[in-house]
């Protein structure tokens, strides 16, 4: 048991910035003058927030003063989860730390995995371009739902129900393959299982031919709006320096005009092999970060293109690896040999060796990261998650004294956090 | 064509005024209620959506049962709240929207079928009507900052105080943008305004810029996207009547639409000729053209994002009461050259 009183103070007794009362956050700052601070508590249900962030603004009139965030309201020790679960059936929890970008949570998860094990090298290559693939849609899924739900709250309603249409198209095709749509849990060790149907190739060859067009329709709506321009331009700058300290990663950072996406720094996968661009903003502030996940999108459009015609088309989906991997499940209704060896992955799982792993991928929202520590059993002895979201979040603090509460919505649209995420 | 434009209290019998008020309430609030039915159509047509279907056919029945709904919700009142005023800020904003609706001619007379007599189609021909309006509309927007600060709550403070500092801005604006129809058509009263257009030429031809002004002022006044800031849902939760509920609620709900109807039976009746148009009825012409400023509003909702508070005072100040005193200048002296020559 850990010694609770070393343990994080509830909320009600945190002191939660500095220059308001102690007592309770409640009370407003009585200024010289008879002027008043007043303290405005936003969240954790409130329509902006994406999710159960809780903000407290010292304001004077609608100037933010001093902003201090709280977290926590949607943790669910996913971490300790982790190492109280086989390797396998961790899996489902990635799905639900970043649940707009499930799959790609799924393969940073399993790539360490597969690192851990050391078959890294074993995944087939048709495997390897159908996970790129997936990570596309997936990124794109979570740009869409950043942009839509980013324009919402600065007032743009139509744009959130344009961009869900289009996300809608992505968790088709999840569905297709997999069934499930929003928490897959697609990938797995070794490879995949299923076979991918010719329907997913003709549905992704739809939204191939599709989504440029209604990018274009996005940008008619926003690009040259001259409110859109007033509500983002300029709102929410993130010096250079400010974004490497803080260690932000994603469009933030690469907004800041920082060149660093693990796809091209740290190539995995097949990326090494795929002709792409990563966006790089100039100004810094919240419009140059809109642009700057559209250019993504079409990016990411650019790289399912190349993968579908790279990948081989046929082979098998999953590595040869009869320790780590299920067996096929027509194999293990008919063979005892498979069925047996379903029936011990199942119940006692794999065991990799001792040792620890630490595999960042490009997630939707910056560097994802899963760092394993095995110490030879089926669970993981430590399992850490760098959420990109939690760790973007942090500069929220800094870049919104001094603006408006309606700048402070923007700034957090342009963030495109997602709670699950940031508590885990 | 001469119309003998008389009061109607002293030309009409009681019970004919009593009818003619029974019934403007009637459509006032039909009306109200369909506008919601064809936003919310508008804006799903839009949206890509399909927008109520499931109450009745084509979900024609949705805005009864929203009113039935809202009717039957629990009528909350927070602990901390000033019971008085938050029970008064919501007849503030109901009753003087509503009295507003009343002054609009829908028409000029009409001939009654089997009697030998003709109807007034406006309940009264204030000689001040257009003045009344304004200054109704002004003391409806009491109703929200009262609203916002009897609530106890802080988003409904901020709603009311951006509600205050808006409405401030953009009356002037709404006021002054309607100076130069007073000035071409030498009266305040709507009904002599209409007559006046039928006479000479729809005002919009002369004053497209005061007509431009007084939209924006209007959509502004009636705190509609994108100068919905007293209720900015993604800022303040619902602003100035977040702590309301039920009837109370729909009092709000149903003074915004009504002024909203207001306003666009205004822009109809001072720039677009009223009831002024051949062959339909002219309760009918009024109403056309009060649907296409209707869609101009959802149309902005549609497309649209939100100003920020400071651009919003930005705009009426700094752009908006010079081009509209600009153009009070112009018509004026173009008037008094033309009236030399």
């Amino acid at each position: 048991m850990a010694d609770t009183t070393t343990t994080r103070p509830i909320i009600a007794d945190m002191p939660h910035m500095p220059g308001i009362d102690e007592q309770s956050v409640e009370s407003d700052r009585v200024l010289e003058g008879g002027d008043r601070e007043m303290i405005l508590n936003l969240g954790p249900q409130h329509p902006s927030t994406h999710g159960v962030l809780r903000v407290v603004l010292r304001l004077d009139g609608e100037v933010i003063r001093a902003c201090d965030l709280v977290i926590g309201y949607l943790h669910r020790g996913t971490e300790k989860l982790g190492e109280n679960a086989r390797y396998v059936q961790f899996t489902p929890w990635t799905d639900r730390t970043d649940y707009i970008s499930a799959p790609s949570n799924n393969l940073g998860y399993i790539m360490a995995v597969e690192k851990l094990l050391g078959i890294t090298d074993r995944i087939p290559e048709r495997a390897t371009y159908f996970r790129v693939i997936l990570a596309e849609l997936t990124r794109i899924a979570s740009h869409l739902v950043g942009i839509g739900t980013h324009a919402m709250d600065i007032g743009a309603l139509s744009m959130s129900l344009f961009t869900f249409r289009e996300r809608e198209m992505i968790l088709d095709l999840f569905e297709n393959y997999c069934g499930a749509r929003l928490t897959t849990n697609i990938m797995e060790v070794g490879g995949f299982q299923r076979p991918i149907p010719d329907t997913f190739w003709e549905q992704t060859r739809e939204f191939l031919r599709v989504m440029p067009e209604r990018l274009a329709e996005y940008e008619k709506l926003l690009n040259a709006n001259p409110i859109w321009i007033g509500r983002t331009k300029g709102i929410g700058y993130i010096s250079r320096e400010d974004a490497l300290s803080f260690g932000l990663t994603g469009p933030l950072l690469r907004a800041a005009g920082v060149n660093y996406d693990v796809r091209k720094a740290l190539p995995y996968l097949v990326y090494d092999r795929l002709d792409f661009e990563i966006p790089l903003g100039e100004n810094s502030d919240t419009y140059d970060r809109y642009l700057i996940r559209m250019e993504e999108m079409r990016q990411s459009l650019r790289i399912i293109e190349q993968c579908m015609a790279q990948m081989p088309t046929d082979g098998p989906l999953m590595a040869d690896e009869p320790k780590f991997v299920f067996p096929p499940h027509d194999a293990v209704m008919f063979e005892a040999e498979a069925m047996q060896r379903h029936f011990k992955l199942v119940i006692e799982g794999f065991s990799p060796p001792p040792g620890e792993v630490y595999v960042g991928i490009e997630n939707p929202k910056g560097e994802l990261g899963y760092y394993i520590v095995s110490d030879g059993t089926p669970h993981a002895y430590r399992l850490r998650i760098r959420p990109p979201s939690m760790i973007n979040l942090q500069i929220v603090n800094k870049i919104s004294v001094g603006t408006m509460i309606a700048d402070l919505i923007a700034i957090l649209g342009t963030i495109d956090m997602v709670l699950g995420e940031v508590d885990r | 064509m001469s119309y003998a434009v008389v009061n109607i209290l002293s030309s009409q019998p009681g019970w004919l005024t009593a009818i003619t008020v029974v019934v403007l309430l009637f459509i006032a609030l039909t009306m109200m209620a369909y506008m919601t039915y064809y936003e919310r159509k508008v804006i799903a047509f839009m949206q890509d959506r399909l927008g109520p279907t499931r109450t009745g056919p084509r979900g024609l029945l949705q805005p009864a049962a929203d009113g039935l709904k809202l009717l039957f919700k629990e009528d909350i009142i927070p602990s901390g709240a000033d019971r008085w005023v938050f029970f008064f800020a919501p007849i503030v904003v109901f009753v003087t929207a509503l009295t507003a609706f009343m002054i609009i001619p829908l028409g000029g007379t009409a001939f009654v079928p089997f009697t030998a007599k003709h109807v007034n189609l406006f309940l009264t021909d204030l000689n001040v009507g257009l003045l009344l309006i304004l200054a109704l509309g002004g003391i409806g927007v009491y109703g929200i900052i009262l609203g916002g600060y009897a609530s106890a709550n802080r988003y409904s403070l901020i709603g009311g105080l951006r509600s205050a500092a808006q409405v401030i801005s953009y009356e002037l604006t709404l006021g002054l943008a309607l100076v130069g129809v007073m000035l071409l058509s030498g009266s305040l009263s709507l009904v002599s305004i209409v007559n006046w257009q039928r006479d000479h030429i729809w005002l919009i031809v002369f004053q497209p810029v005061g007509f431009i002004l007084y939209l924006i002022s209007a959509i502004a006044e009636t705190n509609r996207a994108p100068f919905d800031l007293p209720e900015a849902e993604n800022e303040l939760v619902a602003g100035f009547h977040t702590e309301y509920s039920g009837f109370r609620f729909s009092m709000f709900f149903l003074g915004e639409y009504i002024n909203m109807l207001v306003v666009s039976g205004i822009a109809a009746t001072v720039f677009l000729g009223g009831w002024d148009g051949p062959i339909l009825p002219g309760p009918i012409w009024l109403f056309i053209k009060m649907l296409l400023f209707m869609f101009v509003y959802i149309w902005l909702r549609a497309t649209l994002p939100r100003f920020r508070y400071d651009q919003l005072m930005g705009i009426a100040w700094k752009v908006l009461l010079p081009l509209t005193l600009a153009n009070i200048l112009i018509t004026a002296t173009v008037k008094v050259l033309i009236d030399r020559l």
